[in-house]
């Protein structure tokens, strides 16, 4: 039975019946919980001095002055379990009722808008954390009692499944196919999908095939300046992981082993990781550790790709980008990532009249819609009202001609704020920009068979 | 003057029981957090572990990241009630000879009176505004808990006695002071007081994460 039916269930039992029954409706997501805690979860939970400071650096309390969206008080539910079942001493606690009560399904109701709704998990409060406590590790870890107890948001739920079902949370395979051959058109320069033993594969977000596709085009001029040999994979297209945001180990592991498989499939050397901020974490930090063993191909970010590509004079960009812009770090790509230089490398390469935000790399403020707040519809109010941050920053620095940034998702979400504050302000992806300003581009090839027939 | 018997139990033998239960407590509670273990990351690292976990012990020193305008009020009294308190733990003359005495065998120069009365009302200005911003801030309310308090008040009631005994003129307050300092070691392992332990732990374990990542939050 699942958990929701042992809750719903539960009001017309009579006592100990009733009891036993919502404790059996409670403990997968105990035991969730209880699976996650290792020595470092419970060393940050054990150090937390309840100062509070966490919450200076949180978008979504910044923009409320909500006390319960200070970051650690999304915790409560992980540190409940820890207390009670899995703390030393907590044997003697619960002993002498010194334990906090256990966990209840009402408890995780009230806590899925909090762990759900209300963390990007951008990682901003670890910097000013005096203890360091990686919060948006733990509140995703957190995540897994709500997965177990079935209540994941529906829309993100839905998410999910499609993406379980067709390969991506937005597209299909087909689409996929239609918009490669759509590029292939566009710039005259093949996307290859399938191509065996290809030293490149390229797996994209969702968000990029169905809104941002020129970067498909981007990318293909891009190798082709620089004589890489690519390819797309049919059975590992898409780079999200919305069962890594969701906090589902079983979806999860599921979405990155098709990029796992296909990369061995095809033999490839690399897999390029795209600008989409959580896809690296899932796939590059934490993708061999879902899959549990090492990946037998490397990963590359694109914009480590794209610099290295620079660097080494294989591809040579235009200086004659006049605008001045700014650079919206993601969060996942820069704070916990470690991609920072990167960026800033190709746009001074471009020319850029490039100014930097007060709090960029590591301090960076969060879009608003990461960590799956994005695909959580209910939370579209607060995720808008949270780009309030953002644009104080924008606006401090004035006269800003375009917002650069190198993740899909933070694009949209970006595009949809600044939409939503009435602002005039081009959201721009680097690899397209980097695209804009290639020189020496060899003369476009005839695009060869149709997508898909590499 | 001879010890009263009542004394003698407070300093020899109750002694003796605290430090073994903070001893043991601590010790234990190490044990068991560390004894957890920790998953072996199999992803490719761009640089250090260790350094990243000696990194970030450092860097969470201070506020970084441009948070010390938002974090001066927690981070000034912070720093002004624990550097006090362990001025005063450290270089009170009472506290010197009964390290001496009862646990290390040597001693050092201890403050003299008018350093220990600056101090003492140093870490007690910290400890009140903690304590202060602790009732008063909707955010930490929202997190406070009951240990939280008990752990304050505890270490204001060592502090206390512990002024009130410094001219040993009586030995009942001398007394009250030791059993305070026992009650609050007993206390210490079985509350968050660990974190004068855990903070090493917690900020390592971040920074050997991100140190991998070649990046450090
Ligand atoms: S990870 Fe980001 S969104 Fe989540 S609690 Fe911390 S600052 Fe807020
Ligand atoms: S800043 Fe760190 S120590 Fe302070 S309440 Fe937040 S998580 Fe706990």
């Amino acid at each position: 039975m699942s958990a929701t039916t042992a809750a719903a269930g539960a009001p017309a039992m009579g006592g100990a019946r009733a009891k036993e029954q919502a404790k059996g409706g409670i403990a997968p997501a105990i035991e969730a919980l209880k699976g996650k805690i290792d020595s470092t979860v419970a060393a940050q939970l054990e150090a937390c001095i309840h100062c509070g400071q966490c919450a200076e650096a949180c978008h979504f309390y910044l923009t409320s002055g909500d006390p319960r969206l200070t970051p650690r008080h999304k915790l409560v539910p992980l540190e409940t379990v820890y207390r009670r079942h899995m703390a030393p001493f907590s044997g003697l606690a619960r002993m002498f009722a010194l334990a906090p009560a256990d966990l209840t399904r009402a408890d995780l109701e009230a806590w899925a808008e909090l762990l759900y709704d209300s963390c990007t998990l951008c990682g901003r409060c670890t910097v000013v954390c005096p203890m360091g406590i990686d919060i948006a590790s733990l509140v995703r870890l957190s995540r897994a009692a709500l997965v177990a107890a079935d209540l994941v948001p529906e829309s993100m739920q839905a998410a999910a499944d499609r993406a379980v079902a067709q390969g991506s949370p937005l597209i299909t395979e087909e689409v996929m196919r239609r918009v490669c051959a759509a590029q292939e058109k566009e710039t005259g320069i093949r996307v290859p999908i399938d191509k065996q033993g290809a030293e490149y594969m390229v797996a994209l977000s969702a968000m990029e095939y169905l809104n941002f596709y020129e970067v498909i085009g981007a990318l293909a001029r891009i190798f082709k300046a620089a004589g890489i040999d690519w390819t797309i994979a049919s059975k590992g297209f898409e780079a999200t992981n919305i069962g890594y945001q969701m906090g589902s180990d079983a979806i999860a592991r599921t979405l990155v082993s098709r990029i796992v498989d296909a990369a061995h499939d095809l033999g490839v050397k690399y897999v390029v990781s795209p600008e989409c901020g959580h896809a690296y974490t899932a796939l590059n930090w934490e993708g061999p550790n879902m899959v549990g063993r090492p990946f037998d191909f490397e990963v590359v970010h694109i914009l480590e790709l794209l610099d290295r590509l620079v660097r080494e004079g294989r591809i040579r960009l235009a200086p004659d980008e006049t605008r001045r812009v700014t650079y919206h770090d993601p969060c996942q790509i820069s704070r916990r990532g470690g991609v920072i230089e990167e960026p800033r490398h190709l746009l001074r390469a471009l020319g850029a009249n490039f100014v930097e935000m007060k709090r960029h790399g590591v301090a960076n403020i969060c879009c608003g819609g990461g960590g799956g707040v994005s695909a959580v519809t209910r939370a579209e109010e607060r995720r808008i009202a949270a780009f309030a941050c953002k644009k104080a920053q924008i606006d401090e620095l004035g006269g800003i001609e375009g917002l650069v940034t190198a993740c899909a998702n933070c694009r949209n979400v970006l595009e949809e704020a600044i939409d939503a504050w009435d602002m005039e302000l081009p959201v721009l992806g680097l690899t397209e920009l980097v695209a804009e300003h290639l020189v020496d581009e060899a003369p476009a090839e005839e695009a060869g068979a149709p997508a898909g027939a590499a | 003057m001879e010890t009263p018997f009542w004394l003698w139990l407070i300093e020899g033998p109750f002694w003796l029981i605290a430090a073994t239960i903070f001893v043991l407590g601590v010790g234990w509670r190490l044990v068991s957090l560390l004894a957890l273990g920790r998953r072996r990351d199999l992803s490719v690292p761009r640089g250090s572990a260790a350094g990243g976990a000696l990194r970030a012990i450092l860097l969470h020193f201070i506020p970084h990241g441009g948070f010390f305008s938002s974090t001066t009020f927690h981070v000034l009294t912070g720093y002004l009630f624990h550097l006090a308190l362990f001025a005063l733990l450290l270089f009170a003359a009472p506290h010197v000879t009964f390290l001496e005495k009862n646990v290390l065998g040597f001693a050092w120069p201890a403050m003299p009176r008018w350093a220990f009365i600056v101090t003492a009302e140093l870490a007690f200005a910290g400890l009140i505004l903690l304590w202060a911003r602790r009732i008063s801030d909707p955010v930490q309310r929202q997190i406070t808990d009951g240990g939280d308090h008990a752990q304050l008040w505890l270490t204001f009631a060592v502090m206390l006695t512990g002024c009130l005994a410094l001219e040993e003129a009586s030995l009942a307050l001398r007394g009250l002071h030791m059993v305070m300092v026992e009650l609050w070691l007993i206390y210490f392992p079985f509350s968050r007081l660990m974190h004068a332990f855990t903070w090493a732990l917690s900020r390592g374990a971040m920074g050997a994460t991100f140190g991998r990542r070649g990046v450090m939050p």
